[in-house]
């Protein structure tokens, strides 16, 4: 594959070990600015690990990730100017459900950025306004269906005006119904030009919206293209396996369809 | 095929459900064994009841100045002799603190009772509306003018200052949210001043009465750097209000209660006792113990290794060992150890040693809590760039202490009643004055209503601290309106 030729995220043989396990081997990929790139695998083929080590959630033992030109070492502040800059989205939404919907969007501003608070209101509300949920500003994350929930989580990120934005399966935790609205958001915040990561398995979106699609097995790239090229004629044996079973599942449940 | 056309409405549901018959139908006597236990239980009471409130109340003797007026002539021996409690009310409340000086305990109670009660009731009324949460200004109002009546122009104007300060300061910048000014040094830096002078203050205590006028110098000094820093920090005139009852609040009980400048005569600690010694002493555990037990959990769960070894050594060390001994240790070893001519006062050694003790117990609740909050929290919120005290302070605290508030209350009330364990290092707290009225010769043979006004005494108490923390527990349910 080419390289991009203006990255953001350059990851340079990075290797990670749970105590024996050896989750991540030798991984190398590039991420341009702008660039939306979709990681697929089956579960425990290291993808969640991979994007989690781009904002240091993960630690890697081997080789070097940078970030915006931010070499991640265990220098925090280096790793706080990275997460300044990187948003990143949980199967789980992992919303704070002790405050409201308005507060969980202007923590960080106030208390990272330090942004007036009546400045972060306003922000919040916007952002609150581009996923669609203004109205449930004053809500507890609890009082909210898991799709909005999500949507709150996409707003709360956008409200660091981050440069790059992680998703680590944002729609696995969803019910059917809800997929649609969170990817909705997703697809419009792809055509913002946003530099986005998706792990996901919704391949309807992957062909829309990404750039590339990375396959990850066994802690591995085994294989990088285009959507097009990657869903028509995957190369390895293992991606055909792979997208056999994710496609007659969504054949038969007919759950992702955006097209 | 079967198609429903039309939805089913919600409909009331029957009258046995609902109304007094229906409460105690469901409560009372849903079944056999329940209606068993009802019944046995009024029986219980029946049975106990009558003569314990005969004896309290009804033959009780509350008239007279001396033992004669609970005997046969003048009283009845079948009942309570209550006058034994009446002629030493001053004494159990105020301990030997001399008499012309008790009203500095009053103001101080005024102000906790104003400031607090405003609290309290602020809370109850959460829901109402705007005139309701109005009456709340009561309290301080009351205060100012129960303050200006009782002891004069001076203290008034320092119950002024104190009680108005929080709702001045919150429309001073109304609208204007004042977390943005947080983030102002200046602040963190009085704040760290007026900590170290408290610090001072307490050093210049050991020192005697020489550093008596030092230290209550340096503590006022104290409590208005704390009082800048906690204004500028509140959100609402609320918040204000509690930041103020923690922080400065004690700094004006410390020059009040003891005194030895600003014209008020030094009373010192050996003479503190009663009730209020007994409120002092919890007071200041339950204020310490909390945050210092924070401190532990987190440190506990810390993956600093020093830090961790630190703090599961000494949660383990004080868990181990008896407060009593903790008690002695204080009074015994800690002047070994100190520097010659340096003495630290009776009742600081008490209050070092109950904070410390309920701090390792403390420490283990909050840890408890901290277990309870999943791992995505942390992420979610490093991942929005906060370092971690703030990811502590903003995310997980304000999650795990809720969910440990009954265990939080448990440790108080443990901690409210162990102070009557101070006995044994001679301070007279209520029970210990109770014990030794017990032993006057004038006075034999009261034990029973000496011991059931002080169970009566902390159970009030107990039962209030029990009934807030669950009020606070309802407040703070996450999803609430």
């Amino acid at each position: 594959m080419a390289i991009p030729d203006d990255p953001i995220i350059r990851i340079r043989h990075v290797n990670k070990w749970y105590g024996q396990f050896h989750v991540l081997k030798d991984i190398n990929l590039t991420v341009g600015r702008g660039e939306r790139v979709v990681i697929c695998g089956p579960s425990g083929s290291g993808k969640s690990t991979l994007i989690r080590c781009v904002n240091r959630l993960e630690t890697h033992q081997k080789g070097t990730i940078s970030v915006d030109g931010i070499e991640l070492t265990d220098d925090l502040k280096r790793i706080d100017r990275v997460r300044r800059e990187v948003g990143m989205l949980f199967q789980n939404f992992n919303l704070f459900p002790h405050l409201t919907v308005m507060e969980n969007c202007i923590l960080a501003p106030v208390w990272v950025r330090r942004m007036p608070l009546l400045e972060a209101r306003e922000l919040a509300m916007q952002y609150l306004t581009r996923v669609r949920i203004p109205d449930q500003a004053d809500k507890y994350p609890g009082q909210l269906s898991g799709g909005q929930q999500q949507r709150v989580a996409i707003a709360r990120c956008l409200c660091m005006s981050p440069k790059i934005m992680l998703f680590d399966e944002p729609t696995s935790a969803l019910d059917p119904e809800m997929i649609k609205e969170v990817l909705d958001v997703m697809v419009d915040l792809a055509g913002s030009g946003m530099t986005m990561v998706c792990v996901t398995h919704e391949m309807g979106f992957a062909r829309e919206v990404a750039d590339r699609v990375i396959f990850m097995d066994g802690g591995e790239i085994l294989e990088e293209n285009t959507p097009e090229a990657f869903f028509s004629a995957p190369q390895s044996e293992r991606a055909r396996l792979f997208l056999g079973q994710i496609l007659s599942h969504a054949q038969m449940g007919a759950r992702t369809n955006p097209d | 095929m079967y198609v429903k056309r039309e939805r089913s409405p919600s409909l009331p549901p029957p009258r046995s459900e609902a109304g007094v018959v229906g409460w105690l139908r469901a409560n009372l006597f849903s079944s056999w064994p329940n209606a068993l236990m009802t019944l046995a239980g009024l029986a219980l009471l029946l049975y106990s009841l009558p003569p314990f409130l005969k004896w309290a109340v009804i033959d009780a003797n509350w008239l007279g100045d001396s033992r004669e007026g609970c005997l046969p002539p003048l009283g009845d021996a079948a009942g309570a002799c209550w006058v034994f409690i009446k002629v030493r009310l001053g004494l159990l409340m105020y301990g030997f603190y001399p008499e012309a000086e008790r009203w500095r305990i009053d103001l101080a109670g005024i102000l906790l009772a104003a400031a607090g009660g405003q609290l309290v009731a602020g809370s109850l009324l959460r829901a109402a509306t705007g005139r309701g949460r109005r009456l709340t200004g009561l309290f301080p109002l009351a205060g100012v003018l129960l303050s200006l009546a009782l002891f004069g122009i001076l203290p008034g104007l320092v119950a002024c200052a104190y009680l108005a300060a929080p709702d001045i300061l919150a429309r001073a910048r109304p609208g204007r949210l004042l977390l943005g000014l947080a983030h102002r040094p200046q602040l963190h830096l009085a704040a760290r001043l007026g900590l170290a002078a408290g610090a001072g203050a307490a050093l210049a205590l050991g020192f005697g009465a020489a550093g008596q006028g030092l230290a209550v110098a340096l503590s006022l000094l104290a409590a208005s750097l704390i009082f800048i820093a906690l204004g500028a920090y509140g959100q609402s005139a609320a918040s204000v209000r509690f930041s103020l009852l923690l922080g400065v609040y004690p700094v004006i009980c410390y020059a009040l209660l003891l005194g030895g400048g600003l014209d008020l005569p030094l009373v010192d600690t050996d003479n503190w006792g009663g009730l209020f010694l007994t409120l002092v002493i919890a007071g200041v555990g339950i204020a310490t113990s909390l945050p210092v037990g924070i401190l532990l959990a987190l440190g506990r769960r810390s993956r600093m290794p020093v830090i961790k070894a630190l703090s599961v050594s000494f949660i383990e060390f004080i868990r181990g060992v008896p407060l009593i001994s903790v008690l002695f240790m204080a009074s015994v070893m800690l002047p070994l150890t100190l520097p010659a001519g340096m003495h630290v006062n009776k009742l600081l050694r008490a209050l070092v040693g109950v904070s410390l003790f309920y701090s390792a117990y403390m420490a283990e609740v909050v840890r408890g809590g901290l277990q309870a909050i999943p791992r995505g929290q942390y992420e979610a919120a490093e991942a929005l760039g906060l370092r971690y005290w703030r990811v502590m302070r903003l995310v997980i605290l304000p999650q795990a202490l809720r969910l440990v508030i009954p265990g939080i209350t448990n440790t108080f009330l443990g901690l409210l009643k162990d102070t009557t364990l101070v006995a044994v290092i001679n301070l007279m707290d209520i029970l210990g004055i109770l014990k030794s009225a017990l032993a006057d010769t004038r006075w034999l043979g009261f034990t029973k209503e000496a011991y059931v006004f002080a169970g009566v005494v902390f159970w009030v108490i107990c039962f209030g601290l029990s009934r807030y923390s669950m009020l606070l527990e309802k407040r703070l349910k996450p999803g609430r309106n």
